[in-house]
C-alpha cells in the first residue's frame, strides 16, 4: 500500500502568488479552514517579479479616469474577445482592492498631495498603474504574505499538486508531494481554488521561472473542466536578449511608460509605422505629438505604448527584416530621454539588472530587447461572478483562469486581476464548502495508482533525461507554436509533441526522492506536455490573426471568429475542441465602449 | 568566449556530505546559477538547489560561493580567476536538507512572531495621505527579497545555535523597523524587540549590510534606530511618558 499523509480542510488553495494569497485570505476570513499549497517557498511566486504596477482607475493623476474607461481599454486591448462581465467587475473592483492593500501596509509611491501615484502603461488611456518603483509585485506579495501569516492560514511550502481527486464529477481533494522529502500528501477538501499561474516554461525564451509548467490548466483539464482561449500566449515585447544567460528576463513596460522609446538599428522610432486601424484615432502620428503626450493629454498616446501584442509583432518584424540590433533585438532607449536621477529613482531594478547582468548602464546607453514569453491569456473557464469552473467545487483565479483578458492582456491588468478575482474565488470557495452536502468520497485505489505512476521514473529502464525532453519541448513550442504561426508548423508540432510524450514515458531519474529536481521536472513534464498540446490545437482551430495569435496563413481578423471562444476539454483521454459563442454584452456596456 | 570551469559543489544531506567537482562549460556572460543548471542537466540530475526569478528579485538561490554569501543568479562567472575551481556550498547557518538547499523555516517562524501592522483610521475622504519623503526609508526596507543572506552571515546565530531561539536576526529587524517607522502604524513593538527578539545581542558589526544584495543599509537605517527607540522606551520614563501622550494627540509623530 502506498504511503502518504492526509489532511482535511474546507478550502485548499493551490498556488501562493497574488491570486492564491488573496483567495486564501478571503476564504479564511469567511471562516473556512484554509490551506495554501505552493511549489516554492512562500513569497517567491511569480507575482514577486511583477514590475510596473497594478492597474486601477483610482483617478489620482487624471480625475477624468473611471471604471468605464478602464473597462473599455481592457476590452479593446483584448481585441473584444474578453469576457465582458469579468472585465467590468475587474475595472469596478480594482481600486477597492488596491486601497485594501494599502490598509494592510503596502506603501505605493506618492503623488505630491500624498495619494497613490499612478504611471502610464500600454493600452491604458490614463496613467493608471499604482506602483512602487519597478518592484510592485514584491510589495504586493509581501503585503499579502504578512496578512496570510497573521490570519493563521496553514501553508504547505515546496509541495507540488499533481492531480485533483474527484467523487463522481465533484471535487474531493488533491494529491501532491512534498519536494523536500518526496513524500506524498492527500488533501481532502470539498473546494479547491487553482491559482497556479501560467505555462511559460513550455517556451525557450521566457520571463517565467521553473514553476510555470501549466499545472492548474492541466489539473482542471484532467478533472473534466473546460479551458478557453488557449491559443493566446502573450509574448512581452521587451525581454533582455544579451548575454544569452539573461535572454527572456523581463524589462518592464514602465520603461516606456516613463518616457523610453523603441528604436531599430537605423535609429528610427519604428512604432509609428505599426499603428493598427483599431488604435489609430487614439495614437500619436508624429514624434512631437508622442513626446508631448507624457504631460499633455490633449495629445495622443505614443505608439511605443500600444498594447503588447502590437509591439511584440512590430519588434519581430523589424528584426526579421534586418533592422535589429547586433544580438537579435531592438533598442529601448531611455538614456537620451530622461536624466539619470529620474531613471534610477523610477527604475532602480532595471538599472541594476542591466548593470550587473549585461554590463549596460541604462542611464548612458540603450537596452537591447526582444519578445519573451510572459503570460497565458487562456485558462480555466470560470463563472465571472464566482470564479467557479465547470467542475463542482473547483475554482480558478489569476493567470490560470481564462476569459478576463481575451486575446491579449494589457500591462498592469494582471496584478489587479489577481486581487479582484482572488478575493472572489476565496469567498465563493468558502461559501461552496460551507454549503457542501455529504463529504466527498476518496478513491484510495486511485490515489495508490497515481503514487505508483509518480514513482515510475525511479524504476524505469528507459534512458530519457527529463531536462533534455524539456529543452526539446521548448524548442518545439518556440519555433512552431510561437509568435508567428502557420497551419503547416502547427500540424508538425502535433507529431513532435507525440514523440515527446512517448519519450516522457521512458524518462529515468537518478538519485532518491529527497529534494530531487530531476524527478520534480519529470513529473512537471505531464502538465507541460498536456497544456502545450492544448495551445497548439487551439492555435490551429483559430484560423485568423487576433491579439496574441498571429497566423501567417490567415493574416486578417475574421469577424465570425471574433464572436467565439475556442473551448478545449478532455473526454476519455481525448482532447475535444469546440467553438462556443461569447456571452452577449448588454447594451449599456456596448454604449460604454462607444462613449469614451 | 566559452571556457571550461570546475564547479566544486557541496553534495550531501543532514547526515554529511562532500565537495564534488564538475567540469562544465561556462558561456559568455553567464552567472553561477546558469552553470549549476548545466551541471544539473548533463551530469547531476538530482543536484538540489532553489531558484525562481533568475534576476535578483525573489531571493531563492542564496549560497556561499568561494566562501562569500551571494545570490547565484546575480554572481557572474567572470568574477572568478580563470583556471581555479569555483566552490559552491549551502548557507551554513541553516540546517542542510540536501546539497545547496537548506531549511530556512526558522525565518518563517520568526516572521509569525511579529505583531501585525495596525493602521490608524483613514482620512474623512476614505484615503490615507502620506508624503513620499515620509515613506522613503520604509520603502528601502520593503525592498527586502528574503534571501536570508543577512541571517546566514550574522555571527550571533551563525556561530551560536542556542541564540536562534532568542534572536530574530537582521531580516526580522528590518521587518520590525518597517512597521515601527510606517507612518500609519499604531502598534508598539519596542518592549518585545528587546525582550524576545534579542535586539540587544546585535553588536553592529554590519556583516548583514555588507551581504545584502538589495543594498539595504540594515545596520545604519534599521537596527541602530531601533536600538535608539528601545533605549528611549526602556531607560527614560519621562521620555516614554511624553511620547505616549504626544502620540495620542498626533499619531503621525509616533
Amino acid at each position: 500500500m502506498a504511503d502518504y499523509e492526509t489532511h482535511a480542510f474546507d478550502v485548499v488553495v493551490v498556488g501562493a502568488g497574488g491570486a492564491g494569497l488573496r483567495a486564501a485570505i478571503e476564504a479564511s476570513a469567511q471562516g473556512a479552514r484554509t490551506a495554501m499549497v505552493c511549489k516554492s517557498l512562500l513569497g517567491k511566486a511569480h507575482t514577486v517579479m511583477a514590475e510596473g504596477g497594478i492597474a486601477a482607475a483610482l483617478a489620482n493623476v487624471y480625475p477624468e479616469d473611471n471604471w468605464r474607461v478602464h473597462f473599455r481599454d481592457t476590452m479593446r486591448g483584448g481585441k473584444m474577445l474578453g469576457n465582458w462581465r469579468m472585465a467590468q467587475i475587474h475595472a469596478q473592483e480594482a481600486p477597492e482592492r488596491v486601497l485594501e492593500l494599502e490598509a494592510w501596509g503596502a506603501l505605493f509611491d506618492r503623488t505630491a498631495d500624498g495619494r497613490i501615484l499612478q504611471r502610464d502603461f500600454g493600452g491604458h488611456r490614463y496613467a493608471r498603474l499604482a506602483h512602487v518603483g519597478d518592484r510592485t509585485g514584491l510589495e504586493m506579495i509581501r503585503t499579502l504574505q504578512h496578512r496570510a501569516i497573521q490570519a493563521g492560514i496553514e501553508v504547505f511550502m515546496e509541495c507540488t499538486v499533481t492531480r485533483l481527486l474527484t467523487d463522481g464529477d465533484r471535487i474531493a481533494g488533491a494529491l501532491g508531494y512534498r519536494r523536500e522529502s518526496g513524500r506524498f500528501v492527500v488533501f481532502r477538501a470539498p473546494a479547491i481554488v487553482l491559482a497556479t499561474g501560467g505555462v511559460g516554461k513550455a517556451y525557450k525564451v521566457t520571463s517565467n521561472s521553473w514553476e510555470y509548467t501549466g499545472d492548474g490548466h492541466a489539473l482542471a483539464l484532467w478533472a473534466g473542466g473546460d479551458l478557453i482561449d488557449m491559443e493566446f500566449v502573450q509574448f512581452h515585447p521587451t525581454g533582455m536578449v544579451w548575454p544569452p544567460s539573461v535572454r527572456g528576463i523581463l524589462v518592464t513596460e514602465g520603461v516606456r511608460g516613463d518616457g523610453g522609446v523603441l528604436r531599430n538599428a537605423l535609429g528610427e522610432r519604428f512604432m509609428f509605422r505599426y499603428i493598427p486601424e483599431m488604435f489609430r484615432a487614439e495614437t500619436a502620428e508624429t514624434e512631437e505629438e508622442a513626446d508631448r503626450w507624457y504631460t499633455d493629454r490633449s495629445a495622443r498616446r505614443t505608439p511605443d505604448l500600444l498594447p503588447r501584442d502590437e509591439v511584440a509583432r512590430a519588434i519581430n518584424t523589424e528584426i526579421k527584416e534586418g533592422r535589429g540590433s547586433p544580438h537579435g533585438g531592438v533598442y529601448l532607449d531611455i538614456a537620451t530621454r530622461r536624466d539619470p536621477e529620474y531613471i534610477t529613482r523610477r527604475l532602480p531594478g532595471m538599472y541594476h539588472q542591466f548593470l550587473e547582468l549585461a554590463d549596460v548602464d541604462i542611464t548612458k546607453e540603450p537596452m537591447e530587447v526582444g519578445p519573451t514569453c510572459h503570460y497565458m491569456m487562456g485558462g480555466v473557464r470560470v463563472d465571472a461572478e464566482t470564479q467557479a469552473s465547470t467542475v463542482p467545487g473547483l475554482f480558478a483565479a489569476g493567470e490560470v483562469a481564462g476569459g478576463m483578458h481575451g486575446a491579449n492582456r494589457l500591462g498592469g491588468n494582471s496584478l489587479s486581476d489577481l486581487l479582484v478575482f482572488g478575493q472572489r474565488a476565496g469567498r465563493s470557495a468558502a461559501e461552496y464548502a460551507a454549503g457542501a452536502m455529504a463529504p466527498a468520497a476518496m478513491n484510495t485505489g486511485e490515489v495508490e495508482e497515481l503514487v505508483r505512476a509518480a514513482l515510475q521514473p525511479f524504476e524505469a529502464t528507459g534512458t530519457e533525461n527529463p531536462y533534455a525532453i524539456q529543452q526539446d519541448l521548448q524548442e518545439c513550442m518556440q519555433t512552431m507554436v510561437g509568435i508567428i504561426r502557420t497551419e503547416d508548423e502547427l500540424t508538425k508540432s502535433f507529431d513532435e509533441l507525440a514523440v515527446l510524450r512517448e519519450r516522457a514515458g521512458r524518462v529515468r531519474v537518478e538519485g532518491h526522492r529527497q529534494y530531487n529536481p530531476g524527478w520534480h521536472l519529470a513529473l512537471d513534464l505531464d502538465p507541460l506536455l498536456a497544456v502545450s498540446e492544448c495551445i497548439a490545437r487551439a492555435a490551429l482551430e483559430r484560423k485568423e490573426s487576433r491579439g496574441a495569435q498571429t497566423r501567417e496563413d490567415y493574416p486578417e481578423a475574421d469577424p465570425e471568429l471574433g464572436q467565439v471562444n475556442v473551448v478545449v476539454r478532455q473526454r476519455d483521454g481525448e482532447l475535444w475542441l469546440t467553438r462556443e459563442p461569447l456571452p452577449p454584452m448588454p447594451d449599456e456596456l456596448q454604449a460604454v465602449l462607444k462613449e469614451v | 568566449m566559452a571556457a571550461n570551469v570546475i564547479m566544486r559543489v557541496w553534495r550531501g544531506d543532514a547526515s554529511g556530505g562532500e565537495f564534488r567537482d564538475y567540469e562544465v562549460v561556462a558561456e559568455e556572460g553567464e552567472v553561477v546559477l546558469d552553470v549549476l543548471h548545466r551541471v544539473q542537466a548533463g551530469q547531476a540530475g538530482d543536484l538540489a538547489l532553489r531558484w525562481n526569478c533568475k534576476a535578483g528579485r525573489c531571493g531563492s538561490c542564496s549560497a556561499e560561493i568561494n566562501g562569500l554569501p551571494r545570490l547565484t543568479c546575480m554572481t557572474r562567472m567572470n568574477l572568478f580567476p580563470p583556471g581555479e575551481p569555483v566552490t559552491v556550498a549551502p548557507m551554513s547557518t541553516f540546517p542542510v536538507i540536501r546539497d545547496l538547499v537548506t531549511d530556512v523555516s526558522l525565518n518563517y517562524e520568526k516572521a509569525q512572531q511579529v505583531p501585525p501592522f495596525t493602521p490608524r483610521p483613514k482620512e474623512p475622504d476614505g484615503t490615507y495621505r502620506m508624503q513620499q519623503a515620509d515613506i522613503d526609508r520604509v520603502q528601502e526596507f520593503h525592498r527586502c527579497i528574503e534571501c536570508f543572506l543577512c541571517q546566514n552571515v550574522c555571527h550571533v546565530i551563525r556561530d551560536h545555535e542556542e541564540n536562534k531561539q532568542v534572536f530574530a536576526g537582521p531580516r526580522m529587524f528590518i521587518r520590525y523597523a518597517e512597521l515601527e517607522m510606517h507612518p500609519l502604524d499604531t502598534n508598539d513593538r519596542r518592549e518585545l524587540l528587546q525582550a524576545r527578539a534579542g535586539l540587544g545581542m546585535c553588536n553592529i558589526t554590519k556583516c548583514c549590510t555588507e551581504v545584502c544584495p538589495e543594498r539595504i543599509r540594515i545596520t545604519d537605517n534599521a537596527i541602530i534606530p531601533l536600538k535608539e527607540r528601545v533605549a528611549d522606551v526602556r531607560y527614560d520614563p519621562i521620555f516614554w511618558l511624553g511620547r505616549k501622550i504626544r502620540r495620542r494627540k498626533d499619531p503621525d509623530q509616533a
